[in-house]
């Protein structure tokens, strides 16, 4: 008997009778208004947030923030005559000296600060741990109030790899210090896009 | 299995005679649990969540085959390889032929409590193959050479002027640099040219989603990423009772796991891995390790439920007090006291004992996982198989002839209070472990029993 079939044999002789899934219907997010929760809790877990009109705020807002002789990429089609568009195809590697990175989410969620990236709006998958500073955008009908809407949304998904992003890389490690930056970025901003100005076509892989 | 010459009681005792250090250790651990409060008092429903969380991991347990091959068939399908191990020897073999296969001599890991308890760093350096470990504790832990003291927070035991000089002499700053910032910022300069050089990246996993075949890992360093996206061969280890059914039940997961663990309302990367990316190649190992054997075990097989959060260890009066290096476990604490027995009874006997059963374990669990109540379950059997310690043993059978009879406990009770009254020295000596930590109070002169005796009937109507 194979290892495979020796272990599924022992789980179905020792698994316990059967044990019914919840009811999860009750799960879901108050009528609050999430884009003043989810810059107020994205604040607190050490992000940025910007509330925004347009694309032209946004670079404006970028080029106040951060040193722009330094190298600068982005997915967004919107961004790409102030910024580096990044390649999909090139060695992840390459990325080690990016100094910003700026992406859209797909979602965003209120109670949590959280991002929704899928790897298609990374542009690669290193893009948004391996810069010194991440950027995002996020048209303000995407946030939802709970990750329980967020994953209704999102469904099965047709992606190779995804991640929910909520804030700097941190790490409190050595006695209970917060250290914002431990080996991914050491900042992250958030530009919440008020309506009417969703993009029509983001980064199109 | 190597021989424990210590057991908890003894290596807590070497943890608090720094009393100064107990003392900062209690304190940082219990602000954690008191930071859980405060981000579990801000979800209304946060009661509902765990029971929800609660009856999802009770079906994975009763459905757990089917599930597995689910899970199987779905990862297969998504192009990542599966493998089965039945126990440690057999993971690190698995990992090892892989990278031998690749000619990989340098591995980078993340977070891995289970390639901890298979003890897989040793395993692999033995054989030529050099692994880092990316999770700033277990880095440091690391090049200290222990194990983590704690699942979430590897390093807890150690104060920064200890850890400055760890740095010091193995990766050459200034002595007596001690600041924070200044260390964590050296780590990641360090550690980024570790993965910019590493073709192989293990991670642990945190939840794996039978329905769609993607497994989910939490950091908040962003260290399992760095690994994972820059490797051109990427394994991932789980316990087989990983499993979750579904991908919406990431939602009560996700949303109960940091909160519970660190008081953050997640983690700050929550990564969910499907396929590999373009040109690399992915494995996932699906270990037993006694999992399918604690399954069998009706009063223990809720412990397979932890999602490890760790907030057992931070609210437990007895691990904030001794530190989690004096359980001699890869997992320490409550949830560790109650795994650990079924890996190697004889070795672990001591651990169940290690508990007030004060029950703040099972009220902040996540999962609601009757710990408190499995601890005490545990030392019966420990007892009844015979791995108790004999101290133990003989206090224990003195304790049930005491109380066996009215006549018996009356004896013994007069006997006592006449020794502690004129004789104090013959128990509070250097010979009875009792006394070493303990002021006892003035014993009565007469028990309740006799002074109902003279009294009760004029005075009690």
């Amino acid at each position: 008997m194979s290892t495979r079939e020796r272990i599924l044999a022992d789980v179905l002789k020792n698994q316990p009778s059967a044990s019914p899934l919840p009811d999860m219907s009750a799960f879901k997010g108050g009528n609050q208004d999430v884009v003043a929760t989810y810059c107020e809790v994205f604040t607190g877990i050490g992000g940025k947030a910007f509330r925004v009109k347009s694309f032209a705020e946004i670079k404006h807002r970028i080029a106040e923030q951060f040193d722009t002789a330094q190298r600068i990429i982005t997915s967004l089609p919107e961004l790409s005559d102030s910024f580096e568009r990044l390649s999909i195809d090139i060695d992840p590697h390459t990325f080690d000296d990016v100094d910003v990175a700026v992406i859209e989410a797909e979602l965003a969620v209120a109670e949590n600060g959280a991002v929704w990236l899928p790897e298609q709006r990374m542009g690669q998958r290193i893009v948004p741990y391996i810069c010194q500073h991440l950027a995002v955008v996020i048209p303000a009908e995407r946030i939802v109030p709970t990750l329980h809407e967020a994953y209704a949304k999102i469904g099965a998904g047709d992606y190779g790899f995804a991640a929910f992003i909520g804030g700097p890389s941190k790490t409190a490690d050595i006695e209970q210090a917060l250290v914002l930056g431990a080996h991914g970025p050491i900042s992250m901003s958030v530009f919440v896009l008020g309506q009417g100005t969703t993009p029509n076509s983001v980064a199109s892989y | 299995m190597e021989k424990v010459e210590k057991d908890h009681a003894a290596l807590a005792e070497e943890f608090i005679k720094d009393e100064e250090r107990v003392d900062w250790h209690d304190g940082a651990l219990w602000w954690i649990r008191q930071k859980r409060d405060m981000a579990a008092k801000n979800i209304p429903e946060w009661e509902a969540l765990r029971e929800a969380a609660s009856q999802i991991k009770n079906n994975v347990l009763s459905n757990l085959h089917d599930y597995l091959l689910e899970f199987e068939a779905n990862v297969t399908k998504n192009g990542i390889k599966v493998h089965w191990a039945a126990d440690a020897e057999e993971h690190n073999a698995i990992v090892y032929s892989i990278l031998k296969e690749k000619g990989i001599e340098q591995m980078v890991k993340s977070k891995s409590m289970l390639t901890e308890e298979c003890h897989l760093n040793e395993y692999l350096i033995e054989r030529g193959i050099d692994v880092i470990n990316s999770d700033l504790g277990e880095y440091i832990q690391q090049l200290d050479n222990e194990p983590p003291s704690h699942i979430v927070l590897p390093c807890i035991h150690k104060r920064k002027e200890e850890i400055g000089e760890i740095f010091h002499e193995h990766l050459g700053t200034e002595k007596g640099v001690s600041d924070p910032t200044t260390l964590t910022r050296f780590a990641r300069r360090h550690l980024r040219n570790v993965f910019v050089t590493r073709r192989a990246a293990l991670t642990g996993v945190n939840f794996a989603v039978a329905e769609t075949g993607e497994y989910v890992v939490c950091t908040n360093e962003g260290n399992a990423d760095m690994g994972a996206h820059l490797s051109e061969v990427q394994i991932a280890s789980m316990g087989i009772e990983k499993i979750i059914p579904q991908k919406k039940h990431l939602g009560i997961f996700l949303r109960l796991l940091a909160r519970s663990a660190t008081g953050q309302p997640i983690t700050i990367y929550s990564s969910h891995f499907k396929k590999p990316r373009k040109g690399q190649e992915m494995h996932l190992i699906l270990v037993d390790m006694g999992r399918s054997r604690q399954l069998g075990r009706p009063d223990f097989r809720d412990s397979l439920k932890c999602i490890r959060c760790g907030s057992c260890m931070n609210t437990c009066p007895v691990y904030r007090k001794s530190g989690g290096l004096s359980y001699h476990n890869t997992v320490a604490g409550p949830i560790g006291a109650i795994l650990a027995p079924n890996l190697d009874m004889r070795k672990h006997a001591d651990l169940p004992f290690a508990s007030t059963l004060c029950g703040s374990c099972s009220n902040v669990c996540p999962v609601k996982i009757n710990i408190h109540e499995q601890l005490y379950k545990w030392r019966q059997v420990i007892v009844q198989e015979g791995y108790a310690a004999n101290t133990k043993v003989l206090g224990i059978k003195a304790m049930a002839w005491t109380l066996s009879s009215p006549t018996s406990y009356s004896t013994i009770g007069k006997a006592g209070r006449w020794v502690l009254n004129n004789i104090p020295f013959a128990v509070n000596n250097k010979f009875n472990p009792w006394y070493r930590q303990r002021d006892m109070p003035d014993s009565p002169k007469e028990s309740f029993g006799e002074w109902y005796a003279k009294h009760g009937k004029d005075e009690v109507k």
